[in-house]
């Protein structure tokens, strides 16, 4: 008998490649993946679009030379995109608290930190994937309206465009990663997307309260402003760098996800 | 084989499960008995690493369950509250489980036709009824074909037929070797199916044992005789060291088993016009060990009454 017991409990590398699988199995077989997913690629494309068609008829050639950054109009979906995006980053372990799945994927594995690393590796994946290729058709849609000649019309080439784009579509991914990390954290699906959705839209408006010698020294590190740092195209004194702010925004992912390392062995399922 | 030791675990001021020793052992089915809040399913989630315990530990097949890395084909787990996601399938809800652990298709396929949730399992789960809810927690205790079984309240929501189909699979899976534990509330189903039976209050043991050693010890257990000597019979059986006690008009023995009174009787001359073993219930067993630590307990009539 034991032998076979030894067998069992030593660490074979196919371990992570099942739960992998399974987690992946998870993430496809339930509709709000599907839902949140659609959500995510209507609001980038159709608004995106929707710009691209509105804004030449609506404002005068100056207008449109004068705008600052065209860039960030294609992508004026993100504002529904990544609320989209932030909650299937919730849903994808809080869904398993409310339902009661967790008990029967803890007792599959038990091994609690391997579970949530397999659910963030889907998750990343799908969340990069879905991110990027919406900024991008996004960003094609809104130029393929404009009329040739548009002073808004820019090219990938053009400084910045291309990192603004792509610094969009992985924003969206690492907010689900933040969502994930919270989800964790909190256990409920309202508890987790209130706090995500809080900690971006608030602090910005608190900041508007303080003095402005705050908001030039602690503004750009907050979550919304370090994201808008890499997806804004014009430099500005009151942005990080924009993979600066890339990396504050990660910062903020990862200690979210650490927190939900840290307490899932730590808590009763 | 699931071996419990000073098993403790705490919620806040609340001691769930309070030193909590037992055996589970191979090739019986064994029940699990309780009052509400007795610690059945706090124990049941302790044994498969869902809560931590405080002190003590439990291992499955000799080792604690959170180290095993394929834990399906150790030890499979119906727990009593619902365990799935109501938006994936039924099929589907296995087929995520089954992958962690290495698990292919054909086998989902397999458990699935076993519960009979074949023609369901493509459906929703949660628009199924409780007792589907339970046949799919049974489907994936069962993935794994493990050694150990642990079920809570698996008859739960189950119809008649359902009952029954559940006790020859528990009886047949005990049969074939395996360790299964299982929690119930209804007595007659645990005097039907169990072969042995754990009973604990408050968290703490209170009998372990086999279902007829546990009956046979009860109070309620006597030897019923009836005689037209009675007078002489128990006066004779009280010299023996047995105790007679007055039963409208036949004699109630313990301490003494019905080939014994049946021997005195012949040789004393004395004619029995009854001669009957009484056993106790296991509802009546379980009422008297459990009396003292129900602590959900409903009042009696008659101080509902004033």
């Amino acid at each position: 008998m034991r032998p076979a017991v030894d067998a069992a409990t030593t660490s074979r590398p196919e371990h992570a490649l099942e739960v992998l699988t399974a987690e992946w199995h998870k993430l496809r077989t339930v509709r709000s993946t599907w839902w949140t997913l659609a959500a995510v690629a209507v609001s980038n494309v159709v608004a995106g679009a929707a710009l691209g068609i509105v804004l030449p008829k609506t404002l005068s050639a100056s207008q449109q030379a004068s705008h600052r950054d065209p860039v960030q109009l294609s992508l004026i979906g993100l504002h529904l995109s990544q609320i989209a995006i932030g909650v299937l980053g919730v849903l994808i372990i809080t869904s398993e608290y409310t339902s009661g799945m967790i008990r029967a994927s803890l007792a599959a594995v038990p091994q609690r930190r391997l579970v949530l690393a397999g659910k963030a590796a889907v998750l990343a994946v799908a969340a990069v994937l879905a991110g990027l290729a919406t900024c991008y058709a996004a960003w094609f849609a809104f130029g393929v309206f404009l009329p040739a000649g548009s002073p808004m019309r820019m090219s990938l080439s053009d400084p910045g465009v291309a990192r603004a784009v792509t610094g969009a579509g992985l924003y969206l991914a690492v907010l689900a990663l933040a969502g994930l990390g919270l989800g964790a954290v909190l256990r409920s699906s309202a508890g987790a997307i209130t706090a995500l959705f809080g900690l971006l839209f608030v602090p910005p408006i608190i900041m508007q309260l303080l003095p402005s010698s705050w908001q030039d020294t602690v503004g750009p590190y907050l979550p919304m402003n370090a994201a808008e740092a890499v997806y804004r195209v014009p430099s500005a004194a009151h942005f990080l760098a924009p993979w600066t702010g890339f990396g504050v925004l990660c910062g903020y992912a990862a200690a979210a996800l650490a927190a939900g390392f840290l307490l899932i062995t730590r808590r009763d399922a | 084989m699931i071996e419990a030791s000073g098993l403790t675990k705490r919620y806040g001021s609340t001691v769930a499960v309070d030193g909590l020793s037992f055996t589970v052992p191979p090739g019986q089915v064994t029940g699990f008995l309780g009052p509400n809040g007795a610690g059945k399913s706090t124990t049941m989630r302790l044994i498969l690493g869902l809560d931590s315990a405080d002190a003590g530990a439990v291992t499955v097949n000799g080792r604690p369950y959170r180290q095993y890395q394929r834990p399906l084909f150790q030890a499979g787990a119906l727990l009593e509250a619902r365990s799935f996601h109501g938006g994936r399938s039924a099929y589907h809800h296995l087929l995520c489980l089954a992958a962690a652990n290495g698990i292919g298709r054909n086998r989902v396929a397999e458990v699935l036709d076993l519960v009979g949730l074949d023609g369901a399992a493509r459906r929703r789960a949660g628009g199924f009824s409780l007792g589907m809810g339970q046949r799919l927690g049974l489907a994936a205790a069962l993935l794994g074909d493990p050694p150990v079984l642990i079920l809570d309240e698996p008859v739960n929501g189950l119809d008649p037929e359902g009952v029954a189909w559940i006790r020859t699979l528990l009886r047949s899976l005990a049969a074939e070797g395996r360790t299964v534990l299982i929690s119930s509330h209804l007595m007659s189903e645990m005097e039907n199916t169990a072969d042995r039976l754990i009973i604990i209050g408050r968290g703490r043991l209170i009998a372990q044992a086999g279902m007829s050693e546990l009956l046979a010890a009860g109070s309620g257990s006597y030897v019923k005789v009836r005689s037209p000597q009675a007078g002489q019979l128990a006066a004779l059986l009280q010299a023996s060291g047995a105790t007679v006690s007055r039963h409208d008009d036949a004699l109630a023995v313990t301490g003494a088993d019905a080939g014994t009174i049946g021997e005195l009787a012949r040789t004393s001359g004395i004619a029995l016009t009854e001669l009957a073993v009484q056993q106790a219930s296991l509802e009546d067993r379980y009422m008297e060990l459990t009396r003292d630590t129900a602590d959900y307990r409903s009042a009696a009539p008659v101080a509902a009454r004033k």
